[in-house]
């Protein structure tokens, strides 16, 4: 029989609109899959039977009361458990949130729903999202289904090993500085992170608002182009989402053609701290894209450089802030309110507890940071930088028409190789973090093996152009697919 | 150094104090704006509901929540800021100050920072006939907090509370904050720049500006510097204090009243005023000490990321301009030039409710003077009587104007005109209705008036000699008699003359 849990999200939906498989039965394959491969991966931290059997009975119903369902109705999807989604708890991998549960949902999982998408659980994560390997979690590390001692990347480690697991077809993710590319490149799969403002962040628990953007994580850049559609456009509670059409993503996907395309690739992003292997399948990717018919060239970004400074500089201001509202009062963890103790001491006592190492090596970063005296020197020199980048980008793009580097200096490390090294580890989103700076588009999608691992190549885009990255990376996907013979996730280890 | 506790402060008399030393007074205003919605939510804002019904994820700061900027508050502010002569930032920026409180649902305040929607402005005040104007530094915008209500205590406050509670229905009601520049001197003119700003905003409808619900709320900055003489350059600043929550106008004067007393007998013995906020108590009409500013808090401003910048065209401010109305300062002076109003008798007018009626009295066609004496002495006390705005008494301007012009055409004495006032109050039809029903019609000829004049000069036969003798001054017992037989309804002057024609006199 086959295995409906190694189908892609489009095949999914399409035998349940042709009623060849019912949402159920994929709902309870991919339940059986958790049940069976999870303990090894701890991919998910809340599992939502019940509210994952209802959802896919209602995409039932729909289908026998004879209406036309969307091209992900029945599809189970892991969701990042940074989203407050009615019905399930919301912990962002903190103590910090233990028992809270949303009263509302994220309009990304209104939108979800309205299309009929079966939401499994909620998948495991960096705590707050900070972090590149996702042994930041309060609940465990997750593993990466290539190598279960390696690291799934981070912060949306649970996402992208929920969807390289075969656990479900698709996943959502949010990228501040790479968190959703990175997981993406060293599992395997595609990852998305839309431009700034193209999906809404209502109800996604911030960590840096002007960094923060939620996206797909998926096996194929059809999937991806899809869940990007159907989570993406403007949305009035968040005003700074775009009020623009979303960008054709899907048809771009599907249309193979690169001829014409300019391909720039980023100086700056490659030389000595890249792996031979990361190297070897980059180059190798990029006279692929040659043969397609896209003219490669090379071009220098030069503030790149400093792009890695000025984020953790700007990503710890905003969460320093964004994090204060965890305070003991209104929701969450509580701790040594014995009746004794004052507001002030209780918050005290519950922050101290709830939150762990990295998250309170960030806030206090972004707390000094932001202090009067020092602000100019550090938040305000960020900003430059930042507009730095942007004109960077912007001189690129009059030149070519995306721009491509490696995804990762390196594939998937070893469980507890950079815990102890914050700055190591920050490494990891070198290449990650110009497109969160500048706001625009990139994708990660995986170009082969190196060392038996994934490596991830990235394309970044104009902002609002986003359908470009899907144009390379779905031509890409399918020459590479081709001449291997079969899609690379086949090659990982069967759990 | 001297420590405070060994120097004997002995506090001067005002008048003293201000002799010797020039107060500087700054005020910071908050403003509840009357939108029907908050500043970031569309949580409803009405006063007095049961606590925590008039929330929202947004407003209760939970994870995950955005604000969206509300469109009525910025209007309200540009008002503000276009009323109080500011000009109106073509784009600015939210800012978050960020700071740990309970009652703070995100332990930031989405507030402006160095990017005030409006600027430079300032406020005309006339203080006993002399014109101050108060520059304004800045109209800037933000939320609320919530309230905190401490239990267990003494009169609320948290030293000695058991417990604490918070209600967030304040929490996101949308405010302005209006900055002076330190150039008032005297805690009349502090006084009388609140209750002029706090007309403004009635005026302009943006608030219901009632300090006694906090909806207006007054910080006042006070300084003292020597006293320059003439010709020299006037002393710098001295170092201020910052009484917050001022809640009534007497309060705001009383309080910066206290400050300069008090200040000044630091001074005077030598010791420094330190930089603290402080709290005015009411009962006792004193300050006291809170936290100390020099310790204060960092609030880390930076600019809220949550929000675009506010970008207004000149086209919208253009449009909120258009809906300006007259301000209090062009109606008084309108009303002056136009009734002969003085300003005591306008700000009478205005405390006692009845300005708009008196010119709509005015405007039915009743003498400015009538329409003033009517309502302020007369319908003014009977809505205090009744428990009811004058506003809300079943007489208005078009029958009292009426009222008025049967008065100066003679036909109704005010003794009269009060009558059909109750009649109209009772519901008894129009004045005309009323004197007719009642018959209160003012008798000057006819059978009725001549038969009471003979009347009394039979009663009274010893002055009706004097009258007839030729002392015509004496005919006023007389006079009043028919008035009295009259039921008060006879026209003196008719009566008088009548009197006089009867005794040949």
């Amino acid at each position: 029989m086959t295995d409906v849990s190694r189908f892609s999200a489009a095949r999914t939906a399409a035998a349940i609109a042709a009623g060849e498989l019912s949402a159920l039965e994929v709902t309870q394959a991919a339940l059986d899959r958790i049940a069976k491969v999870d303990d090894r991966i701890n991919a998910f931290l809340h599992v939502d039977v019940d509210g994952a059997v209802a959802a896919a009975r209602g995409v039932d119903r729909r289908r026998a009361a004879g209406e036309r369902l969307g091209p992900l109705a029945g599809v189970p999807l892991a969701l990042k458990d940074v989203f407050a989604a009615r019905g399930m708890p919301t912990t962002c991998g903190s103590r910090m949130l233990e028992g809270w549960r949303p009263p509302y949902d994220a309009t990304v999982v209104a939108k979800l729903r309205a299309a009929g998408v079966v939401i499994i659980g909620k998948a495991n994560m960096d705590e707050f999202a900070m972090g590149s390997s996702t042994e930041n979690s309060a609940y465990g590390p997750t593993r990466n289904p290539w190598d279960t001692d390696r690291i799934p990347g981070g912060s949306s480690g649970g996402s992208a090993a929920a969807v390289a697991a075969f656990e479900t077809p698709v996943s959502i993710g949010t990228d501040t500085g790479g968190s959703i590319r990175q997981p993406a490149a060293v599992c395997g799969l595609v990852g998305v992170k839309p431009t700034y403002g193209g999906v809404s962040r209502y109800g996604l628990v911030a960590f840096s608002s002007s960094l923060d953007q939620a996206g797909p994580l998926a096996r194929t850049v059809t999937d991806a182009a899809l869940l990007h559609a159907a989570i993406a456009g403007h949305d009035p509670l968040d005003t700074t989402s775009i009020e623009l059409p979303v960008p054709g993503v899907v048809a771009a996907a599907a249309s193979r053609d690169l001829r014409g395309v300019r391909i720039g690739v980023v100086r700056e992003l490659s030389g000595d701290g890249y792996d031979i292997g990361v190297r070897a399948r980059f180059s190798d990717a990029l006279e692929v894209l040659v043969g397609l018919g896209a003219e490669v060239i090379e071009v220098s970004c030069p503030h790149f450089v400093y792009a890695l400074p000025a984020y953790y500089l700007i990503a710890p201001s905003e969460c320093s802030s964004n994090l204060a509202r965890f305070d003991a009062m209104r929701f969450g963890l509580r701790i040594g309110d014995d009746g004794e103790a004052g507001a002030e001491e209780v918050m005290t006592r519950t922050r101290g507890a709830g939150f762990g190492a990295e998250v309170k090596r960030r806030i206090m970063l972004g707390t000094y940071a932001l202090s009067s005296g020092y602000y100019d020197a550090y938040y305000g020199q960020a900003q430059k930088v930042r507009t730095l980048i942007s004109q960077d980008f912007a001189a690129a793009y009059e030149r070519v028409d995306v721009l491509a580097s490696p995804t990762t200096p390196t594939v998937a490390f070893r469980l507890g190789e950079k815990v102890d090294d914050p700055v190591a580890m920050y490494l990891s989103d070198l290449c990650t973090i110009p497109s969160n700076l500048a706001g625009g588009p990139a994708m990660s999608l995986p170009v082969g093996l190196a060392d038996g691992l994934p490596v991830g190549f990235q394309i970044m885009a104009p902002t609002f152009a986003d359908d470009r990255l899907y144009q390379v990376g779905g031509a890409l996907e399918a020459a590479l697919d081709a001449a291997r013979g079969h899609p690379l996730l086949d090659d990982a280890p069967q759990l | 150094m001297t420590s405070p506790t060994n120097v004997a402060v002995t506090t001067p008399t005002f008048d003293d104090a201000v002799a010797r030393y020039e107060p500087v007074i700054g005020l910071e205003t908050h403003v509840e704006l009357g939108t029907a919605s908050k500043m970031f939510c569309g949580c409803s804002t009405v006063f007095g509901a049961e606590p925590n019904t008039q929330v929202c994820p947004t407003c209760l700061g939970l994870p995950g929540s955005l604000p969206v900027v509300n469109e009525a508050a910025v209007r309200f502010a540009v008002m503000i800021g276009l009323a109080l002569n500011c000009s109106i930032s073509p784009w600015c920026r939210f800012a978050r100050k960020n700071y740990f409180y309970p009652d703070m649902p995100k332990n930031f305040q989405i507030s402006q920072y160095d990017e005030p929607l409006c600027e430079n402005g300032w406020l005309d005040l006339e203080v006993a006939g002399k014109i101050h104007r108060i520059g304004i530094t800045r109209v800037h915008m933000e939320e609320d907090t919530g309230k905190s209500l401490h239990v267990g205590g003494a009169s609320g406050r948290i030293h000695g509370a058991t417990h604490s509670l918070v209600d967030y229905n304040r929490a996101g009601i949308p405010l302005v904050e209006i900055v002076t520049e330190p150039d008032i001197r005297s805690p009349e003119v502090a006084r009388a720049y609140v209750d002029e700003l706090r007309e403004l905003c009635r005026a302009l409808t943006v608030s219901d500006v009632r300090m006694e619900q906090g909806s207006l709320r007054c910080d006042a900055n006070v300084s003292l510097r020597p006293r320059s003489a003439p010709g020299e350059p006037a002393a710098p600043y001295g170092t201020r204090s910052e009484t917050k929550n001022l809640n009534s106008l007497r309060s705001v004067e009383r309080a910066v009243r206290y400050e300069i007393v008090r200040q000044a007998g630091r001074l005077d013995a030598g010791l420094r005023v330190v930089q603290e906020t402080r709290h005015f108590d009411e009962a006792s009409g004193t300050t006291s000490s809170g936290r100390s500013k020099e310790e204060a808090t960092d609030y880390r401003y930076f600019p809220e990321p949550d929000l675009t910048p506010l970008a207004l065209t000149h086209e919208y401010v253009d449009a909120v301009r258009a809906t300006i109305p007259e301000l209090p300062a062009q109606r008084r002076a309108r009303l002056s030039v136009d009734h002969g109003f003085s300003p005591a008798e306008i700000v009478n007018m205005r405390n006692a409710g009845v300005l708009d009626l008196v010119e709509q009295t005015v405007m039915a066609g009743a003498a400015a003077d009538a329409a003033r004496k009517w309502w302020l002495n007369e319908l003014a006390r009977r809505a205090a009587d009744a428990g009811v705005a004058p506003t809300g008494l079943a007489i208005g301007p078009a029958e009292v104007a009426r009222i008025a012009e049967l008065v100066a055409a003679g036909a109704l004495t005010d003794a009269l005109a009060r009558k059909v006032i109750d009649g109209v109050l009772a519901g008894e039809g129009s004045p005309d209705e009323v004197v007719a029903g009642r018959g209160l019609k003012l008798v000057s000829d006819g059978g009725a008036l001549a038969e009471a004049v003979d009347a009394a000069i039979a009663a009274q036969p010893a002055i009706a000699d004097k009258v007839r003798a030729g002392k015509v001054n004496a005919v006023g017992p007389l006079v009043g008699a028919v008035m009295k037989a009259m039921k008060g309804q006879a026209d003196a002057n008719a009566t008088r003359k009548l009197l006089l024609e009867r005794l040949n006199a």
